[in-house]
């Protein structure tokens, strides 16, 4: 399957592994476009895509408009604070609004799991899935995914870690159905509170021990820590987090010598990874933000780039 | 007015009856089952290849009126009954007002009545308002024509309440029906927890959320003397604690429904909201241990759960949807071809389970042909196959997982003290 004959990205698990390496490989011109000092091609001229986030962020929203920008399509934030959801309209009449300004593709973020997917049913724009819920946030694992093969040269085998409040993680999850298409031995690490049931099944190995863990990883994948999560009881103090979680240089040397660092971001320094991991030689931390645009360049020109007949479900 | 059933296997579990047999129904009874009946003024009615059952009972329904007509109401909940092979139905009372008292019972009661297709009977509520702080008029609400008492849909979260609950019901021989789940461990949870709620990333509800308070039931049941019956089971845990408390011999009974008998967790994985229930719909393991459990008979007795609600309240993100599944009318072809057509499920243990065990827990004058009884009569095809089409419901409510699935063995005639109220899966207008 080509990636371009599927209407929507939802998700990484129902991705094959030939459409992620079709995205990845896409990103690398994309990436080359960022650096020039001309950031703009025509290719998407006339093409309108809008961010729609029920869900703070900056980053990835900044990172998606930007992308189309740089391909020259037009791009419309809807700040979700100020539309129709505080009125009480659903869900259902927002989207067909914003399907009848004629918008090509939506790109939602939403704190409830399948949201995404239950707007792909009942629209005819194209979706991105820009995070729901604890369930997948596939850009990230995506960028997360181009970032390793760009330094590393490859998926295939390497052992990853990811690091933290697993069961609260949608990067987690689209990073453990990513990299297992490419054979990876991927671990999961945090407090037991924090690592959802069936993590073996999903042939995942979980630790408690930070240092057993990181034995002989080629990536550690930081996830930050919530600080609400604390106050629902799922462990005592941001302190005891920081004891038994917090990655610090020492830890890295159980991992391979050329360990590299990843984090989603926006980062707790001190919390969850310590400064000097965080701006150590190791971190790709910064060259995530960069990737992460290639990569939206790459989908959004994959996306509304193709002829409309070639679109399948 | 005479009917007489020819030639259909007749199925009595109280008389010990599974053969080829005629049945003949004058003034409302059952006048006689016997191998071969002549009568020359009877409307013959031929059944043969045809299950010849008691009138199916379901304990558990929700008919949303007084308050929410806009899901379901009486009228259209009796024929989603009567469509789907029931002859009688008993309704929760979280309705608004909550069947509490005398009044709100004898309403839904004399609704029933008007209506003229399948028998309704009210299940009062426990605490006021089903706000489990205070008992409701339990003396009242039976003299109103409550058959038991539950605050269905909500757990009652405190002991002492559910103690004095059990205690008080016992002077009345009334079952306690109780929604065994501990809120504080359900949470936010949306699906079973487990593998399933970890891949396609939801919240889950444990099993034991359902354990920790059929625990406690048990436990009170024990203290009282009290009956206890365990609403919609669906674990593991839950199984092994009331076959222990049969074992033991405390008046504990329970139900299963259909979808958590024949569905998996995994469906969810679709994010369609027709999917979203309370208590969840459990993991495969789950699923064979119900199954067995009823064949064992550790389960008493299958009830649908009917819980109708409007298109908006599925048709939104699934967090914010409502609960439930709209069951009359699937019951039965769901338990035939999912349990009975697979030889999990003997048919005579099937029909058991829909008719006089529930009879027997309510204390029902139905639930058997012999002969002086009222004739409810439930007739199935086991032969024929349907695909399962919500919009031709009775039921306002379009809500469920079985949408579109083909399945084999229906109910083609329900008869209601002697009158044909549905035939083939349509109801007989007067």
């Amino acid at each position: 399957m080509k990636f371009e004959q599927r209407k929507d990205l939802l998700g990484i698990k129902e991705l094959q592994r030939e459409e992620i390496d079709q995205i990845l490989d896409t990103a690398v011109p994309m990436k080359d476009i960022i650096k020039r000092d001309i950031k703009k091609v025509p290719t998407l001229r006339g093409k309108a895509m809008v961010t729609i986030f029920y869900e703070n962020s900056t980053r990835t929203r900044t990172s998606f408009e930007l992308a189309g920008k740089y391909l020259s399509a037009d791009t419309t934030n809807l700040a979700v604070s100020t539309s129709s959801v505080q009125k009480g309209e659903s869900l259902k009449d927002t989207i067909r609004t914003i399907e009848m300004m004629g918008f090509d593709l939506m790109i939602m973020r939403h704190s409830m799991t399948g949201t995404p997917h239950y707007v792909a049913r009942n629209t005819s724009m194209r979706v991105i899935n820009a995070g729901d819920g604890a369930n997948e946030h596939p850009t990230q694992a995506l960028l997360d995914m181009y970032s390793i093969r760009e330094k590393k040269g490859r998926l295939d085998g390497l052992k990853v870690a990811i690091l933290g409040d697993i069961l609260h993680s949608r990067v987690a999850r689209s990073n453990i159905y990513g990299l297992s298409k490419y054979g990876c031995e991927v671990r999961v690490v945090g407090p037991s509170t924090l690592i959802p049931p069936g993590m073996e099944k999903m042939g995942v190995k979980a630790y408690y021990s930070l240092d057993e863990a990181l034995n002989g990883v080629d990536v550690i994948n930081v996830l930050r820590v919530q600080r609400e999560r604390q106050e629902i009881g799922y462990f005592p103090s941001l302190d005891e987090y920081s004891d038994l979680y917090m990655l610090r240089t020492e830890h890295l040397l159980r991992a391979k010598d050329d360990v590299m660092i990843l984090h989603p971001g926006p980062m707790n320094r001190g919390v969850e990874i310590s400064s000097e991991v965080a701006d150590g030689i190791q971190s790709a931390i910064n060259e995530q933000v960069t990737n992460g645009v290639a990569i939206r360049m790459a989908l959004l020109y994959m996306m509304m780039g193709g002829a409309k007949d070639e679109i399948a479900n | 007015m005479r009917l007489l059933i020819k030639s259909g296997q007749v199925i009595d579990p109280v008389n010990g009856i599974n053969e080829v047999m005629d049945l003949l129904v004058e003034d409302g009874k059952i006048i006689a089952v016997e191998n071969k009946i002549e009568s020359k003024e009877a409307v013959v009615i031929d059944a043969t290849g045809k299950y010849v059952c008691p009138g199916f009972i379901d304990m558990h329904v929700h008919l949303r009126e007084p308050g929410f007509e806009y899901k379901e109401d009486i009228n259209s909940g009796s024929r989603a009954a009567a469509a789907g092979g029931f002859t009688t139905i008993c309704c929760m009372p979280n309705t608004n007002p909550v069947i509490d008292n005398a009044a709100v019972a004898s309403f839904v009661r004399d609704r029933g009545r008007r209506t003229g297709l399948v028998n309704v009977r009210p299940i009062g509520a426990i605490t006021k308002k089903q706000a489990g702080c205070e008992l409701a008029p339990v003396a009242e609400m039976v003299t109103a024509g409550c058959v038991a008492i539950s605050d269905d849909g909500k757990p009652v979260v405190r002991g002492d309440i559910m103690r004095n609950a059990l205690e008080y019901a016992k002077m009345f021989g009334l079952p306690v029906l109780a929604h065994c789940e501990d809120p504080q461990i359900t949470r936010d949870g949306q699906m079973h927890e487990g593998y399933f709620s970890t891949y396609f990333g939801m919240k889950g509800i444990p099993a034991a959320a359902e354990e920790v308070m059929v625990a406690r039931d048990i436990i009170l049941a024990r203290l009282t003397g009290g009956r206890l019956h365990v609403c919609h089971v669906s674990t593991i845990g839950a199984l092994d604690m009331i076959a222990k408390a049969k074992k033991e011999g405390l008046a504990v009974t329970c139900e299963v429904t259909p979808h958590h008998l024949a569905l998996t967790d995994e469906i969810v994985g679709s994010y369609d909201t027709d999917t979203k229930v309370s208590p969840p719909l459990r993991s495969a393991e789950h699923v064979v241990a119900l199954r067995k459990a009823l064949a064992d008979g550790v389960i008493d007795c299958i009830a649908t759960d009917h819980a109708p609600h409007e298109l908006e309240a599925k048709d939104c993100e699934y967090n914010l949807a409502a609960n439930g599944i709209s069951g009359l009318e699937t019951a039965i072809a769901v338990v035939m071809d999912k349990l009975v057509n697979t030889g999990e499920l003997d048919l005579e243990q099937m029909v058991r389970a829909f008719t006089s065990t529930p009879a027997d827990i309510l204390g029902l004058p139905c639930g058997e042909l012999s002969p002086g009884t009222p004739a409810d009569i439930t007739i199935i095809d086991p032969e024929l196959v349907k695909t399962v089409d919500p919009e031709a419901f009775y039921s306002l409510g379009k809500n469920t997982p079985f949408k579109g699935m083909e399945l084999k063995g229906w109910p083609v005639m329900t008869i209601v003290g002697g009158k044909i109220v549905a035939q083939a899966g349509r109801v007989i207008e007067d």
